[in-house]
């Protein structure tokens, strides 16, 4: 095992971003305020110059364009969009740009770029401040969606999705900035594409997403006592290790889907959606999926808290799924 | 800057090529369509030839075109190969996009040619990408985005004109204004008279030229490329035109007879090839061998194109990504 440090989420996606800046000169970032606002972006204004990082105006679908453009022709852009709700207004540049181009030019061009941004709640913005977009992005064919919910995978996926040719949608959590926890020392990344399995476990299998993911590992350590919970990280969600999810449903004969995203035609459904079709006969109950309500976050401390699943909920429907 | 005679030759060439390549995509489209076959759309570029043919005229093949949902024009401007662009409209695999992109979605990135748009406005802010690139790598290459006078109202183009202003970029807006965004009138869709006016709003030159005179498109373009590659950020470029036929074939023309009737005089070829016989820079003789051997290369490429093989289904999900 490498040796690790303690930093928090935020400084890890930091350094990726400084790491990959030093590796490689095509590399830049734009957005509104890079290099300040949140911290993910701080100080790299002053070690790479305006040049690289560059803050723009409050024009999401011209830089954003500017991106894929630059991405078409070998750069390797970084967009951050401040909130990731903003996608709205770059939304053609994204899903009919970003997403089709290459396919569309006979795989001609390729389109090095990552678009990374946070989004989530906890800080009662109001419902244009706090959904989670990753089901939207994971919707729309030839973007990649990439989810990291530890301090570690923070910055190995982010170094891995600069490193990609292909569109990357970043998606961090406000919720999981402060979030301290073991970073290997030295160079390394995570790959796109497979699954982690967190915690080990025989009688239910728990895939987590995001912050998601914490409260589910909080939940398995309440519950070791009693339930023996599998805890999966799928890490990206678009490609998504299935393989991973169905050997460890195959094990547990039980699954759970949790996720701060709204349930209706989500992530979670998707994933109830392969195991049923895959491995239906080992499921020993019927799988479920905790998420986020159907409905724009209210402002209340006390309503928006109502609204997404809390390590209780999750607990509960740990609970609920083994005893049903 | 002028044309060199020599060029003038080439600019009536590429027109003329433009104009046989439409008009024969359209009796393909037709013939097809009435065999139950769809080709797409089809926004035809007739009676607009002379913007591309003058804008194009001015770049270096490693210069950058962004085009849009009407750019067959384009594409041959920029020395795009009528072969795969017609294997591309029949959706064969040697199309210059495999078949998988069609009429609004060809690309030869070799050329510079990256690509037509099927949202209007999508290729402006996209254009922002490469001139970005050129000044990032410190290259003397210009971008041009081609739009027309209906994307001038969509957001993207305040949004990225700005940008292009602020940073300097080497990028020319060339607006092909039609006058109609599709089936609506300019009168009903654009604030101002001449859209060439919306470049002070970004501290910019604009200029409005006769976009059916070849020459008069080359002369504006030209100057606003040198301002662009001399460091000095953006220009507008707008080409007034003419829209010979219907936005597209699946789409029924909404305009009277008196109007369509007056576009045998805007039309741009008869125009150039007077001008070009009177001052003598082409004879009748040379003229007759010019038409002829733009129809032979147009017949050759049919028939390549109609000849080439459909793409393997087994391969559709090739291209997605890298990797």
């Amino acid at each position: 095992m490498a040796k690790t440090r303690q930093v928090v989420f935020a400084r890890a996606l930091n350094e990726a971003l400084r790491e990959e800046f030093e590796r490689d000169d095509s590399v830049f970032l734009v957005g509104e305020e890079v290099g300040g606002i949140f911290g993910v972006t701080r100080g790299l204004d002053r070690r790479f110059g305006e040049k690289r990082v560059r803050c723009t105006p409050i024009s999401e679908a011209a830089f954003t364009g500017l991106a894929v453009g630059a991405a078409m022709v070998g750069l390797r852009p970084i967009v951050e969009i401040m909130y990731l709700d903003f996608v709205t207004v770059c939304w053609d540049q994204i899903a009919n740009q970003a997403a089709k181009l290459r396919y569309m030019s006979g795989g001609q061009i390729s389109l090095p770029l990552v678009i990374r941004g946070q989004q989530g709640n906890l800080t009662r913005e109001a419902a244009q401040h706090s959904q989670q977009i990753e089901g939207w992005c994971a919707q729309v064919p030839g973007l990649k969606v990439v989810m990291p919910a530890t301090v570690e995978d923070a910055k190995g996926l982010l170094k891995s999705a600069i490193r990609d040719d292909n569109p990357v949608i970043f998606v961090e959590h406000r919720g999981l900035y402060d979030l301290k926890g073991p970073m290997p020392k030295g160079e390394y990344t995570t790959p796109l594409g497979v699954a982690k399995v967190h915690r080990e476990g025989t009688d239910i299998t728990v895939v987590a997403t995001s912050l998601a993911l914490q409260k589910a590992l909080a939940a398995a350590e309440a519950l070791a006592d009693e339930i023996s919970v599998e805890v999966v990280d799928p890490r990206t969600l678009v490609p998504l290790d299935t393989e991973t999810i169905l050997q460890s449903v195959r094990k547990t004969g039980r699954l759970l889907v949790a996720h701060d995203a709204p349930v209706r035609l989500g992530f979670g459904a998707e994933v109830v959606r392969a195991v049923t079709e895959e491995a239906f006969a080992a499921l020993q109950t019927a799988p479920r999926v905790v998420g986020g309500t159907n409905l724009p976050m209210p402002y209340s401390s006390v309503l928006e808290d109502a609204c997404i699943p809390s390590e209780d909920d999750i607990t509960q429907a740990i609970r609920q799924v083994v005893k049903s | 800057m002028k044309p060199t005679e020599e060029q003038m030759k080439a600019m009536l060439r590429t027109m003329l090529t433009i104009r046989g390549f439409e008009a024969t995509a359209r009796a393909l489209y037709t013939a097809n369509w009435e065999s139950g076959n769809f080709l797409g759309a089809l926004h035809s570029y007739e009676g607009q030839e002379a913007v591309a043919t003058g804008a194009c005229a001015c770049l270096r093949q490693d210069d950058y075109v962004f085009s849009t949902h009407r750019g067959h024009g384009h594409f041959i401007a920029k020395g795009g190969d009528i072969k795969a662009m017609f294997a591309e409209l029949l959706g064969k695999e040697a199309g210059c996009s495999r078949g998988r992109g069609g009429s609004m979605h060809m690309f030869d990135p070799g050329k510079g040619l990256m690509g037509g748009n099927g949202i209007v406005g999508g290729g402006i802010p996209l254009a922002l990408g490469p001139a970005f690139a050129a000044n990032y790598l410190g290259s003397d290459q210009v971008t041009v985005t081609f739009f027309g006078d209906g994307a001038s109202s969509q957001g993207v183009f305040h949004e990225s004109f700005n940008l292009a202003a602020l940073w300097d970029l080497p990028l020319i807006f060339v607006c092909e204004n039609n006058r109609y965004a599709v089936g609506t009138p300019a009168s009903q869709g654009i604030s101002v008279p001449n859209l060439s006016v919306r470049a002070a709003g970004y501290g910019c030159p604009g200029v409005t030229v006769d976009g059916d005179d070849p020459v008069a498109v080359y002369e504006a373009v030209s100057e606003a490329i040198a301002h662009a590659r001399a460091g000095n950020g953006p220009s507008l470029v707008e080409a007034v035109t003419h829209r010979h036929s219907t936005h597209c074939m699946v789409m029924r023309e909404t305009r009277e007879e008196p109007e369509l009737d007056k576009m045998k005089e805007y039309d741009p070829i008869p125009r150039f090839e007077q001008r070009l016989q009177e001052s003598g820079i082409i004879g009748a003789d040379e003229l007759t061998q010019l038409k002829e051997e733009v129809s032979q290369l147009i017949e050759a490429a049919v028939a390549f194109a109609e000849n080439a093989a459909f793409p393997d289904p087994a391969t559709v999900a090739d291209g997605l990504w890298v990797g």
